[in-house]
């Protein structure tokens, strides 16, 4: 069963440029279809997960217009015809310089 | 931002490796070191706590340890002097799936022993020691650092719990000494399988028991390759050198104005010459009395002189941080360091007196040099796939 995956900017080098990905999954589940993206593009996986498979902290997946945070973190299914996107978070920045330069 | 072809490198000039939290710039200079040609900023966004030349076995590969907030940390190299940076898809440097943690930087990239010309290390965090042997293809956590049973009693220093030294003992290539803030001092014998801790009479300010085992803020260490077994340290208060490789340390801190800072730079020819930049202390971490000088001792810690021909002297409220100060090998040796403010140092003549590089990048976090060409050509292996780096911004520096 197909879904959309929209790209950030960044990931893009890593998507053949592109902004919409379609790719088949076997169940409507972000993790699965995070899966099925990384196969077919091996640079988002690391980008968006860490070592342990949990979501990057200051990275985003949307279900639609609702974030995985709230529904069920990467086992959140989705529904025929919901697309799912990764963003950037608004945070960082001014938050990590401060964290790492004073030491 | 401007934008601009990379670097025109000549063999046998200087190359400066900057990193700041808005990414890296790179600066090269013929050998007299009058003019440097700027490039930049590389990774533009992305922090880059370290960098790294590899001159050896005919590379001439830069190192970059770039972290996104967002995407993680991995490292990239070039073999064209910043001209392209190999992006590879699967991050590098990753802790195996049973650690239990997750890379959040990579704090310094180490060259191996020169007899293992593909060997390099990484220190990252949380505290570990990751190490290549295929000249940075593959990576492999160092077990034996990272089961150790002090581990879980680390402390993540206000920078975090970063691994941010590493040195190799030329005379052995299994002896090897990390620091790691606040760890301490650990050495190797057998090549990263056991370690040690090497604290001993390293004070610990802000715990009940002033010299204990290990838990120490280590900010720096470093040595001469000719004098492997004699040590400098830069602690969270305290200035301390080693004559035994690190078994026992005496306070060297007479004649500076604080014992506290951050950066610590060998000479490169000289093993009894050192080069520290005090801070005034840990609540205000700016240079003492908004001066801003080097100290350098030339007799192994005796006595200590300050640096400050061309350096401003009033209201220079400038911070200095751990890998942000370095030294080139030629001669006259060249020292460098570049400040939170996002002001470059250099000097040409061993610090005799001091030029400013360059005065409006982002704060700088780390500050590495090296002579260009410094071996023979021949073909590197080859590496992960590449992409045509950002075009880089050119500007030039009166020195």
């Amino acid at each position: 069963m197909p879904v959309v995956f929209h790209i950030p900017g960044y990931l893009r080098q890593f998507t053949e440029g592109q902004k919409r990905v379609p790719v088949d999954v076997p169940r409507r589940v972000v993790r699965d279809a995070l899966d099925c993206l990384s196969r077919k593009y091996p640079g988002v996986r690391d980008r968006v997960l860490t070592e342990r498979g949990e979501l990057r902290p200051h990275v985003n997946i949307f279900v639609a217009t609702e974030s995985i945070r709230y529904t069920g973190g990467l086992d959140t299914q989705f529904g025929e015809g919901e697309e799912v996107t990764i963003v950037p978070a608004v945070s960082g920045g001014s938050a990590h310089q401060f964290r790492t330069i004073s030491v | 931002m401007q934008f601009a072809p990379p670097l025109n490198v000549k063999d046998g000039g200087a190359l400066l490796l900057v990193g700041t939290t808005k990414g890296a710039f790179l600066l090269a200079a013929s050998s007299a070191r009058s003019s440097w040609q700027i490039s930049g900023p590389h990774f533009a966004g992305h922090a880059v706590y370290a960098l790294a030349f590899d001159g050896r076995s005919g590379r001439q590969r830069i190192w970059a340890a770039v972290q996104s907030m967002h995407f993680g940390s991995v490292l990239r190299s070039s073999d064209d002097f910043g001209r392209s940076f190999t992006q590879p898809e699967a991050a590098n440097v990753k802790f195996p799936s049973d650690a239990g943690v997750d890379l959040k930087q990579i704090w310094q990239i180490a060259l191996g022993p020169g007899d293992r010309p593909d060997s390099l290390y990484c220190g990252v965090e949380p505290a570990a020691l990751f190490e290549s042997s295929d000249a940075g293809s593959t990576w492999a956590l160092v077990r034996g650092l990272f089961d150790h049973p002090h581990r879980a009693r680390w402390e993540p220093g206000g920078g975090g719990l970063c691994l941010h030294t590493i040195l190799i003992d030329p005379s052995d290539p299994r002896r090897m000494h990390v620091a790691i803030s606040t760890g301490g001092v650990y050495r190797t014998e057998d090549g990263g399988r056991s370690w040690q801790p090497r604290n001993q009479g390293i004070r610990a300010e802000f715990l009940p028991e002033k010299y204990p085992e290990f838990g120490q803020c280590v900010h720096k260490v470093v040595r001469h390759p000719r004098n492997p077994k004699r040590l400098f340290l830069q602690n969270h208060f305290g200035l301390y050198r080693s004559d035994d490789g690190g078994d026992s340390w005496n306070d060297i801190a007479h004649g500076v104005p604080s014992d506290f800072g951050f950066a610590m730079v060998m000479h490169p020819h000289q093993p009894q010459t050192v080069y520290a930049l005090p801070l005034e202390s840990d609540q205000f971490r700016c240079v003492p009395e908004a001066k801003l000088r080097v100290y350098r001792t030339r007799d192994g810690g005796g006595s200590w002189e300050p640096l400050s021909r061309g350096l401003p002297q009033a209201d220079a409220f400038e911070t200095v941080l751990r890998d942000a100060m370095a030294a080139d090998d030629l001669q006259p040796a060249g020292i460098y360091f570049g400040t939170r403010s996002g002001k470059l140092y250099g000097s040409r003549n061993e610090g005799a007196s001091w030029q400013l590089l360059a005065h409006t990048l982002p704060p700088i976090v780390c500050v590495k040099a090296a002579r260009i060409g410094q071996a023979k050509r021949a073909a590197p292996k080859p590496r992960t796939k590449s992409s045509k780096g950002r075009r880089t911004g050119r500007r030039r520096a009166r020195a």
